[in-house]
Formats: structure tokens, C-alpha cells, sequence
């Protein structure tokens, strides 16, 4: 099922928690739409279910206008953050509960055998007398994506998936729900604030600040090339300097770098640990290490320019550098934004 | 199609308009008959044979002792029983003992009980005929079918009132703070005063108020261990259903019209402190909670 | 069990103990004792007296009815007073408690002025020949005030924290409201419910105040137990007012731990493993 959103709004008492978001999504597409808290991200997810009104705009599922649908009308599965489990139900009830509440009748044998096929593929076999309370969390949300697709949805929508749960489950569960996605091809958006989430998952990741859209492309597109300094400092770290744009060139603290086409004047400049480098001679920015954190597979380097500016890099793990040791940092890449 | 929702909520279960119309209609006149009509009437029959009779009413010399009586039961239930209530909640919510549990329901007893069963169980205490009466009577001491079997029976039905606010809050609000005060090196007492107090405080207040409305409503139990004298063991209560059985109705409703003015000043105050937080953490009573016990 | 810091445990707790010993337990006891004093024939003869039958029956039912008239209008109020905002619903929530902050003997009064033959609404429903002072129709009014809030104030704060997610999942998945509130809303409100019905239930078998007015107090017909206590003492047969309260007594302690237990009962699945 295509989904289209075209200028929706909306606000909440005073709060404008979504400002006019217009956003195309494709058939069988895994979506992330990924932002800081108070973004919009889950009140779009929810206006996109029908469990919020559109103050303003339209909400297409397929050619079909679903604004006014109420959820319960609308065909899409919903996992929600702490799950909603019914807890007085046994794990193979809250299963079976969309296809007995369902107009459309079936018979009892049909749902029970329903609910095993489900339980396969949420990988909780013998577990159906169980309930809520008595599973873990990371079965808990798999029971939740379960109950979500007893009812055939056309649409499957997925708040703070993993919020809720340890690094190493939400790592596993991950990939799961990817290989699950595969399997059913089943148009999926999901809501998260953590970018690594949205990267490893998404097929196309839509950025969100402050109700807007702020960019949205393939995991690829939106590393590759942040448009804005918002993008580049929320997808991971990222060093800024303070830069001077003159005649197509950047510069900053003693650095330089080509910025083709951007007009003359102030700037920001923004570099990723990785895309630092130390060297005893110059060129490069003048800066002495203040500390050095080691790590498994790297070298973290402190430092602070003659500037005051403060700056953190990665070097290989062999590199002997020590604390208060003076060089310089070469810039090997980086992106410049005006102010 | 998508016009009609605009800026509305999504409906919640029960909201379609006609059930709302429906359940709001049906729970409001029933309201009214039920809790407002009795209210309204109190007003109305203690002025029905005028203001004069009203004023009488008041002034006469027994239902002036009576709400003397009725205060003075109070000035004494009432503090020594949130004294009791401060006492077992510090217990019950600041250490584990062994029977700490049967203690929480010997506590809540008073609740399901009776207030005549609770006269009567005075009676055989106190009583000619019970354990202490021959004793107490050979030395002349005399606490049934007078003042102090009153306040004795009053603070048995209002044993659990402070307790019960107090429990389920300090019980949520855990040791921490007061660990923290004692090994800064405050005594128990300033521990208690600078740290305990201000965090419960409404919730004591709270129970002291319902505590008070009981107490001075109490009906049941003082009318078995009070005797009934006129003008010396009759409390404010005791006092309408005289009057109401001399045939004084108007009479019994103006003294009816005090406790029903005392009444709606418990519940303001009741509201208002629930404003400040009060009577939020209480959970029902007598309930055992395996939710809790599995956390 | 860790070590405690805290100071106070022996004055807390023997203030506590000495309190409860001296003003429930000792009393409850000495009752108990009296009673047992009587000896199994007598004892029999009494609480099973064809008088005392009578008046655990009009007790028991009018309870019953009272308590069920309850469970309806409590559950209403309580839904009303959660989910719905109207003009004046502050004031609804308020006076809620009006039957616990009103005295039993006022509220006894007043109902029975409401609903004597010439009053407000005794003279309309006597037309309908409908007769409420001084029947158990009665009784059982004076019990419905007695005992309303109870269910109100149980369900109330569980229906306001019952986790809004529940509803919409079970809207997400195609259920109507009427099969959401009885398979989900109904069930998670079942605990509360339990302890409403039975703290209302036990109340309205020990109420005494507000009914004696309105009930008309006839032997066999409606006399309430706790009336029949209070007519044994007067007549100053002290074994039958002890016997009498016990079976009372022993109701009461038997409402609490079947309270207790259905609770547990209905919350079972929150027990981990």
C-alpha cells in the first residue's frame, strides 16, 4: 500500500507539532522517521494510524483519502512503544483478539491455527499460555508486532520499536524485524530518535526537527550528504569549527577547504572524528592533546586548537600520542554550512 | 470525507454523542435524587416552622451541650487518634517486622465492622456485665453511659482513618530520605519533623479531616455506650433522633442542618486538599496487592 | 532483610500495638469471649431464633440490592466522572462524598422526609402505589446512599490510570467500543470493582443510623440485625445482643478475607512466573 502525505498539520493546543509534511512513501518501503523528541515524529505515525486527526492537509492510503478514517477503519497494524499488551490476556488471546473482535468471522480452528503460524514467525512457540508479565521484554515486543499483523494490516506502523529494551536485544531484534520485513514485503514506517537505529534498518530515512522535514533519502543518501549542520551533528559526532568563507575557499583555525559556490562570510564547519587526523609537523591546525581515551579498536584524541576551540578525533590504535603533546590536525574531509 | 474530523480528537470508546448524552443524563438525576434531594431537604425542613423555631432549636440549652459534647469528643479523638496513625504508619512503612502484614488488617478492622457491634464490644469491656466494669464500678470509676465510653467508642470507628492516608504514601515515598537525614546525624524526632512532615503533611491532614467528619457523625456505637441522657451523654447526632422521636421534626432537622454544614465544609476542605496532592496514592482498602509483591 | 538505621521502631510500634490492643482488639475480644461464654446450645438458639433469621434475611437481601444498585450507578458515575467533562462536573465529583461526610442519623432523616408518604418523593410514588418509608424498599434506599461512594472511589482511580495505548490497540485491531470496554476495559477494572462491591456490601450489613429512621423496625418484616442488637440490649439480655453482634462480627471478618481473596484471584496474571 502507497501511503502519501501531502501537507499535513497539526497542533496541539498551542503547540504546532507538525508543520505542513508532505511525504510520498512506496509500496512494501521500510521508513524511518527519525528526530529528537518533540519533533512530530510519533504524532505523524499516529495521524498516519488514525489514532490523531489532521488539523489540516490529507492522508492518502493508496488513491483512497484516509484523513477523517477512524483507526479502527483504517487496516493498519500498530506496535506501540511499551507494547500495550493486554495484560489480563495470554499471549496467544492478545493475538487472536483482532481476528475475534473482526467482522469478518472465522472459524475458531482457523484463528487458533492462525495464532501458531504467528507465533512461528514471531519465534515464540509454546509460549501462547503465557501471559504478558511473564515474558521478557524483548518477547513482549515481539508479541506486540505479532498481534499488529494478526489482522492482515495494510500498513504496519511501529512507535519507539525497540525503545524500550537492552542494546544487545534491540541489536538482535533489529535484524529480525528486517528479515520479517522481507518476508512480508509489507509497507512499514517506524519512529525513532536514535540515528544508528534508523540507519541500519531504513530503507529510506526521513529526518524530522521542530514539525518539518528537514531531509529524507536512503541511509547513503543522508550520510553522504547532510544538507544542514542539524542533519550533520544528529546522524553522530561532528566536530565544528568556526570558518570564514572567501573566494570558494573555507577557512578555519589555520585549515582550508574548497567549498565551491558558496557565498563569501561566515560559516560553520563540521568534521567527523574519522575525518581527522594528528601529525607532529603542519600543515594543519595548530592544537595541543589534552587526553586520550583509549578503546578497543581505536584511540580517541581530545585536543584544543590555539584558538580554544576543542576538538575530538580517532587514531589508529599503534599511534603513539600522549597527553600535552603539541601538533597539528589535518582536516581530511568536511562540510561546510553557512550561518 | 476528511473535512468532517478536523482538529477533533479521535473518538475514545464511550464517546459517541448519544451514550455520552445518555450516561451524563442518567448519572446526573440519580444524583440528584439520591445525594442532592437529601441534602436540599435538610435546609428546607429545619426552616419549615420558621426562622424563630430554627433559633430556638440552637439555643436551647441541650443541643447547645450537645455540639459541646460533640467538639470536645472531637478535641480529644481526633488528635490522640492521628497521634496512633503517625505511630503505625512510621512502623509499618519504616521497618519490616514479622506480622507486619496481619497487623496492616487487624488495623483496617473498624472498617467492616459494625458501629453497634463495636458499642456492644465496648459494653463487655466496660459494661456491668463485661471484663473490667465490676472493677472499674468498685472504684468509681465510671466510663459507660458516659463521656469517656463516647470517645473510646468514637476513636474505634476512626482507627484506621489517619493510618490508611499515611500508609500507601510513605510506603510509596520509601527510607531514603529519612536514611539520608540519620546518617547526616539528624535524631529521629528531626528526622521526623524536617523530612517525614513536610512530605505528608496534606495526607495527614486529609485523614485528620475525614477522621473528624466520623467522629463528630458518629451515630451507631456512641448510642449503645452513651445512655442517652439528656442534656449530659448526647452528642450532636444522638440529639436529632431525640428530637426527631419527640416529634420536634423541625427541631431535629435545624440540629441535623449543623452536621450537614460540617459536612460540606469536610468536603471543601477534602477537595481542597486533594488539590495539594492528598488522598492520590491511597489505593482501596483492605486490598492485598500481588502486583506489588511480584516487582 | 538489610539492616535498619532508622530510629523509632520500639515507640512507634508499641504505641501502635498498645493502641490497636486496647481500642480494636480488646473490645472485639471481649465480645468474642462473651459470646463463646454462652456455650454452642444457646448460642445455636439465639442467633437462630426465627426473629434473628428474619433479620439477617432483610439485612442480607436489602445489602444485596443496595450493593447491586451500586455496582450500576457507581461504575456509571465513576465512568462519567473519568472520561466525560461537562459544566459542573467538579461539583458531581465533590458530592460523591457527601455519604461519607454526612452523618448516618442526618442522611437517615432526610431520606425518610423524602420518602414518607407526603414527602417529595414519597407522595409521587405512593400514587404509582409504590410504598418506600417504612418497607425494605427502604432499607435498602438508606443503604444505597450509605454505601455509594465506595465503588466510585475504587474504580475512579484505576479507570484514570488505566494505560490509554490498551483502547487504542484494541481500536487498531478493529474492535468496537462495546467489545473493548467488556473484553479489556471491564476485566482490567474487575479487581477494583471486587473491592468496591464488597467494602459496599459489608457496610450495608453493619449500617444502622440511616436506616433505623426510614426502616419502620418491624419484627420479622424489616428489622435489620444491628437494629436487633441494639432492641436485645435494651432489653437488657446482654447474651443475645453478644451473640447477635458476633454473627455480625464473624460476617465482617468473613467479607475481608473473601475480599482479599478475590483479589487475588482477579490479579493473578500480574504474578510473574
Amino acid at each position: 500500500m502507497k501511503i502519501r502525505l501531502d501537507h499535513v498539520v497539526k497542533t496541539f493546543d498551542t503547540f504546532r507539532a507538525v508543520r505542513d509534511v508532505s511525504l510520498d512513501i512506496e509500496s512494501g518501503e521500510l521508513v524511518a522517521l527519525l528526530g529528537p523528541s518533540g519533533s512530530g515524529k510519533t504524532t505523524i505515525l499516529r495521524m498516519v494510524a488514525g489514532l490523531e486527526y489532521a488539523d489540516g492537509g490529507h492522508i492518502y492510503f493508496g488513491d483512497h483519502d484516509a484523513t477523517g478514517i477512524p483507526v479502527r477503519d483504517r487496516g493498519v497494524g500498530f506496535v506501540f512503544q511499551h507494547y500495550a499488551l493486554f495484560p489480563h490476556m495470554t499471549v496467544a488471546e492478545n493475538i487472536a483478539f483482532g481476528m475475534k473482535v473482526s467482522k469478518v468471522k472465522r472459524e475458531k480452528t482457523a484463528i487458533a491455527a492462525r495464532v501458531v503460524d504467528l507465533l512461528r514467525l514471531v519465534r515464540l512457540e509454546g509460549l501462547g499460555n503465557r501471559f504478558p508479565a511473564q515474558i521478557s521484554g524483548g518477547q513482549r515486543q515481539r508479541v506486540a508486532l505479532a498481534r499488529a499483523l494478526s489482522v492482515d494490516p495494510k500498513v504496519l506502523l511501529l512507535d519507539e520499536p525497540f525503545g524500550a529494551l537492552d542494546a544487545n536485544v534491540r541489536h538482535d531484534l533489529r535484524r529480525w524485524l528486517r528479515e520479517i520485513h522481507r518476508e512480508l514485503g509489507i509497507t512499514t514506517i517506524f519512529v525513532t530518535h536514535d540515528q544508528e537505529e534508523a540507519l541500519d534498518l531504513a530503507d529510506r530515512v526521513v529526518i524530522l526537527k521542530d514539525g518539518q522535514i528537514v531531509q529524507q533519502g536512503t541511509p547513503e543518501e543522508v550520510c553522504r550528504n547532510p544538507q544542514s549542520a542539524f542533519v550533520m551533528k544528529f546522524l553522530g559526532d561532528a566536530n565544528m569549527l568556526q570558518a570564514q568563507v572567501r573566494d570558494g575557499r573555507a577557512y578555519a583555525s589555520g585549515a582550508a577547504i574548497e567549498v565551491g559556490g558558496m557565498a563569501d562570510g561566515k560559516a560553520e564547519l563540521y568534521a567527523r572524528p574519522a575525518d581527522l587526523d594528528w601529525s607532529a609537523h603542519g600543515p594543519g591546525i595548530a592544537a595541543s592533546i589534552d587526553r586520550i581515551l583509549d578503546r578497543p579498536d581505536s584511540r580517541r584524541v581530545l585536543a584544543t586548537t590555539e584558538n580554544g576551540e576543542h576538538l575530538e578525533f580517532d587514531v589508529e590504535p599503534e599511534r603513539p600520542v600522549r597527553a600535552n603533546e603539541r601538533g597539528f590536525v589535518t582536516l581530511r574531509r568536511a562540510r561546510v554550512f553557512a550561518v | 470525507m476528511g473535512g468532517m474530523a478536523r482538529g477533533k480528537r479521535p473518538p475514545r470508546v464511550g464517546d459517541g454523542p448519544l451514550v455520552r448524552r445518555l450516561l451524563i443524563g442518567l448519572v446526573l438525576i440519580l444524583g440528584a435524587f439520591l445525594v442532592l434531594a437529601p441534602l436540599l431537604i435538610i435546609g428546607v425542613e429545619a426552616f419549615s416552622r420558621g426562622w424563630a423555631v430554627f433559633r430556638d432549636t440552637i439555643a436551647h440549652p441541650d443541643t447547645q451541650h450537645a455540639i459541646l459534647l460533640t467538639v470536645f469528643t472531637a478535641m480529644i479523638a481526633v488528635p490522640v487518634n492521628t497521634a496512633f496513625g503517625v505511630a503505625a504508619a512510621w512502623s509499618i512503612t519504616k521497618f519490616d517486622f514479622w506480622g507486619k502484614r496481619f497487623l496492616l488488617v487487624v488495623i483496617e478492622i473498624p472498617f467492616s465492622v459494625s458501629p453497634i457491634v463495636a458499642g456492644v464490644a465496648y459494653l463487655f469491656v466496660y459494661g456491668l456485665q463485661g471484663l473490667f466494669g465490676p472493677l472499674l464500678d468498685d472504684w468509681g470509676i465510671k466510663i459507660l453511659f458516659a463521656v469517656p465510653g463516647i470517645i473510646l467508642a468514637s476513636m474505634f470507628v476512626t482507627a484506621p482513618f489517619v493510618a490508611r492516608e499515611l500508609i500507601p504514601l510513605m510506603q510509596a515515598q520509601g527510607r531514603d530520605l529519612e536514611e539520608a537525614a540519620t546518617s547526616l546525624g539528624a535524631s529521629g524526632w528531626r528526622t521526623f519533623f524536617s523530612v517525614t512532615l513536610p512530605n505528608i503533611k496534606w495526607a495527614l491532614l486529609y485523614g485528620v479531616v475525614l477522621c473528624n467528619a466520623r467522629v463528630m457523625g458518629e451515630f451507631g456505637a456512641v448510642s449503645v455506650v452513651s445512655g442517652n441522657i439528656r442534656g449530659q451523654t448526647n452528642t450532636l447526632p444522638l440529639h436529632i433522633e431525640l428530637l426527631y422521636h419527640d416529634y420536634q421534626a423541625a427541631g431535629a432537622f435545624a440540629s441535623a442542618s449543623i452536621l450537614a454544614l460540617i459536612a460540606l465544609f469536610t468536603i471543601i476542605a477534602k477537595v481542597a486538599l486533594e488539590r495539594q496532592g492528598a488522598g492520590r496514592v491511597r489505593r482501596p482498602a483492605l486490598v492485598t496487592q500481588p502486583a506489588e509483591k511480584a516487582s | 532483610m538489610r539492616r535498619n538505621v532508622l530510629p523509632g521502631l520500639r515507640l512507634s510500634l508499641g504505641v501502635t500495638l498498645l493502641y490497636v490492643g486496647l481500642i480494636v482488639v480488646l473490645p472485639l475480644a471481649a465480645l468474642v469471649f462473651k459470646a463463646a461464654s454462652l456455650g454452642p446450645e444457646d448460642y445455636w438458639r439465639i442467633v437462630s431464633s426465627s426473629r434473628a433469621l428474619a433479620s439477617y434475611r432483610v439485612t442480607v437481601l436489602c445489602a444485596l440490592g443496595a450493593t447491586l444498585f451500586n455496582l450500576f450507578f457507581g461504575l456509571g458515575l465513576a465512568w462519567v466522572l473519568t472520561r466525560y467533562r461537562f459544566p459542573g462536573w467538579r461539583l458531581v465529583d465533590a458530592m460523591v462524598d457527601l455519604p461519607f461526610a454526612l452523618p448516618t442519623a442526618v442522611a437517615g432523616i432526610a431520606l425518610t422526609a423524602l420518602f414518607t408518604t407526603n414527602g417529595w418523593f414519597g407522595s409521587v410514588l405512593a400514587d404509582l402505589g409504590i410504598k418506600v418509608a417504612y418497607t425494605p424498599l427502604g432499607i435498602m434506599i438508606a443503604m444505597c446512599f450509605t454505601s455509594l461512594p465506595f465503588i466510585v472511589r475504587t474504580v475512579q482511580p484505576v479507570l484514570e490510570d488505566l494505560d490509554p495505548a490498551l483502547e487504542e490497540a484494541a481500536q487498531s485491531l478493529g474492535g468496537s467500543d462495546w467489545t473493548i470496554f467488556r473484553t479489556i476495559i471491564l476485566p482490567l477494572l474487575t479487581p477494583a470493582i471486587l473491592a468496591g462491591l464488597s467494602l459496599s456490601f459489608a457496610r450495608s450489613l453493619g449500617e444502622f443510623g440511616a436506616i433505623i429512621f426510614i426502616a419502620g423496625n418491624q419484627p420479622m418484616s424489616t428489622e435489620i440485625t444491628a437494629l436487633l442488637v441494639f432492641i436485645r440490649l435494651e432489653e437488657y439480655d446482654y447474651q443475645a445482643a453478644a451473640a447477635i453482634s458476633s454473627v455480625l462480627l464473624f460476617t465482617a471478618f468473613l467479607m475481608l478475607a473473601l475480599t482479599n481473596w478475590m483479589q487475588s484471584r482477579a490479579l493473578r496474571y500480574t504474578v510473574r512466573n
